[in-house]
């Protein structure tokens, strides 16, 4: 008998329980969710839905021609292929070089080098305005401000966090294979090349996507070493977009939901690279 | 003599793989680290080349420069008032997900993806929602009768609003928080149940101090991104089509890293902002080593 009533009292505050998260999930979530239904549907409305109380949800009529009005402010296309030409460079850059780096952190015993690694992580906490404005400067000198060069160069000598992140999974894959390849005759390159490589694909996946999002959406850099329009990155272009037009709200949540969909379309094809690479940061801050 | 070969051979391939980050950190790193350093004792404008002037724009900074005190309350404003709520709600949102839950990678997807849109675009989006008269806030919050402040264009109102918007990108810091979750032993909270906890002694007794270093790293780094706080404010807080300088209304949102970036490429006053820079490099190193002095003291390590 007491049994049961315990039983009871248990099943109720499970109960509540359930409520409860579940309650705060949907609430959260809904919190979280409706900016973007915001956003996209601003994007569709007619100029005479924008302005009203209480706000329309649903645009009727449904004006996706906004889309393509929007594409046209603003030169869409030149400026979705300067983003490309900063991004993919730079990219396969932060791959080659960061991917070098790990390896000699990783997988080659020499004196020093974790102090040297130390130093790497150190690098991280260095904030961007500290060097930027020599570097502007250098770059100047070198005539190279209005030119892709500031924004691509520095790709190609590793970034410490993914050098970081790659070092991590190299050690996870067992000394036994390198030594292996050595009695064998491989050299370092070689088994860097035709073993850890190979065997890295996820954790190089994961560093070419956080490297694109990077790319894709950086402001600062862009901001200061861009200043004809016709080089300018869909971040710029959008930015620009709105000191014009500041007033026109739908074409300019049209024009956000275009450069945003690149994005959100890799995250979904890329999603078990993404939770993966998440894991190996996460691992001991 | 064999061994000492190899060592010394090493060395050499170990030094060849990791070049090119020896070559970028000298020329990326400390170079312009060096650099900075030596312009901030310096007026330059670009066009004439750096002549010295001691401490001069320190002392200018600190003494007789009002926008420099401004900007260091407002970006205060954002870590005392702003990080903790970011940090809280986070929590909140990983402690959620990491129950035994359905839809759990929607929930999970739905309050990350915020956090990886274009800075550019969500600050265009907030934009929009904060419009004192249209906006979504303003909208909700008439439909209860509630008259919205202004927001963006209200000095009382602005600040809070970045927080708001804050909010909505904690993706990252939850994801963290969902790792250190997963990596607390289920045998505690089994051992805990046996002795009759109820789940908030567990929350509290076991949850809260076995997720202390996780804490105490998304403290961090929001800190020092709370530091160099930038894209939202610059392209937010300028009147449209004028040459209003980014911050408004007055200064209420000029945080230190806009009136840096300011006095760097608007002002093109080089050595004025580097002495700036390399105060916030040593506010950023003085504020992550209390952090650390300070987490002996709140940090729980396991096996210590």
């Amino acid at each position: 008998m007491a049994n049961s009533v315990y039983n009871q009292s248990l099943k109720r505050q499970w109960l509540f329980q359930q409520v409860a998260i579940y309650g705060l999930l949907v609430a959260l979530g809904a919190l979280f969710a409706l900016p973007f239904v915001w956003l996209v549907s601003t994007s569709l409305k007619i100029d005479s839905q924008l302005f009203v109380m209480p706000p329309i949800w649903i645009p009727d009529p449904i004006k996706w021609n906004n889309y393509r009005k929007a594409l046209g402010y603003i030169p869409f296309w030149l400026y979705f292929k300067n983003t490309l030409t900063i991004t993919v460079p730079s990219t396969i850059g932060m791959l080659v070089s960061s991917s070098l780096v790990a390896y000699g952190f990783a997988r080659i015993q020499w004196p020093g080098r974790d102090v040297v690694f130390i130093l790497v992580l150190a690098t991280m906490m260095l904030p961007y305005q500290v060097t930027m404005i020599p570097l502007f400067i250098v770059f100047r000198n070198l005539g190279w401000i209005g030119t892709f060069k500031p924004l691509i160069l520095p790709s190609f000598f590793g970034g410490p966090f993914y050098i970081f992140l790659l070092r991590q999974f190299y050690l996870t894959l067992p000394m036994e294979l390198s030594d292996a390849a050595k009695i064998d005759g491989c050299s370092e390159l070689g088994i860097y090349r035709r073993i850890i490589l190979p065997l890295s694909k996820p954790a190089l996946s994961t560093v070419a996507l956080f490297s694109i999002m990077a790319y894709w959406n950086d402001f600062l850099a862009p901001l200061i070493y861009l200043e004809d329009d016709s080089k300018y990155t869909l971040a710029l272009g959008l930015q620009q977009f709105q000191r014009q037009f500041g007033m026109e709200w739908a074409m300019l949540m049209a024009t956000s939901v275009v450069i945003t969909l690149p994005i959100i379309v890799l995250f979904f094809l890329t999603q078990k690279t993404f939770v993966q690479g998440i894991a190996l940061t996460g691992m001991k801050g | 003599m064999l061994r000492l070969r190899k060592k010394h051979s090493d060395l050499a391939t170990g030094l060849a793989f990791i070049s090119p980050w020896i070559i970028g950190f000298l020329a990326f790193v400390l170079y312009p680290l060096l650099a900075s350093f030596y312009y901030s004792f310096t007026r330059f404008n670009i066009i004439q080349s750096p002549r010295w002037i001691g401490i001069e724009g320190y002392a200018e900074l600190f003494f007789d420069d009002p926008l420099f005190w401004i900007s260091i309350q407002n970006t205060l404003y954002m870590l005392v008032f702003g990080l903790p709520l970011s940090l809280v709600v986070s929590l909140l949102l990983a402690v959620l997900l990491n129950q035994n839950i359905r839809f759990k990678a929607f929930f999970r997807t739905l309050f990350y993806l915020p956090t990886i849109i274009p800075a550019v675009a969500s600050a265009m989006l907030w934009l929009w929602i904060f419009n004192p008269q249209y906006g979504l806030i303003n909208s909700v919050l008439a439909l209860v009768g509630i008259r919205g402040p202004g927001w963006l264009v209200d000095p009382r109102w602005s600040k809070p609003a970045f927080i708001i918007m804050d909010l909505w990108g904690v993706g990252g810091a939850m994801v963290i928080y969902l790792a250190g979750l997963q990596g607390i032993p289920e045998q505690l909270y089994e051992a805990a149940e046996i002795d009759g906890a109820n789940w908030m002694q567990k929350f509290w007794r076991i949850t809260i101090p076995m997720l202390t270093p996780t804490i105490l790293f998304n403290l961090i780094l929001g800190a020092i991104s709370k530091l160099q706080y930038f894209t939202a404010p610059y392209i937010m807080t300028r009147g449209v089509g004028t040459n209003v300088p980014p911050g408004s209304p007055l200064n209420s949102t000029l945080f230190y890293s806009l009136l840096l970036f300011q006095n760097a490429f608007a002002y093109f006053k080089m050595g004025y902002a580097s002495a700036m820079a390399w105060i916030l490099f040593v506010l950023i190193l003085v504020i992550t080593l209390a952090l650390f002095r300070s987490s002996a003291r709140w940090v729980y390590y396991e096996g210590q």
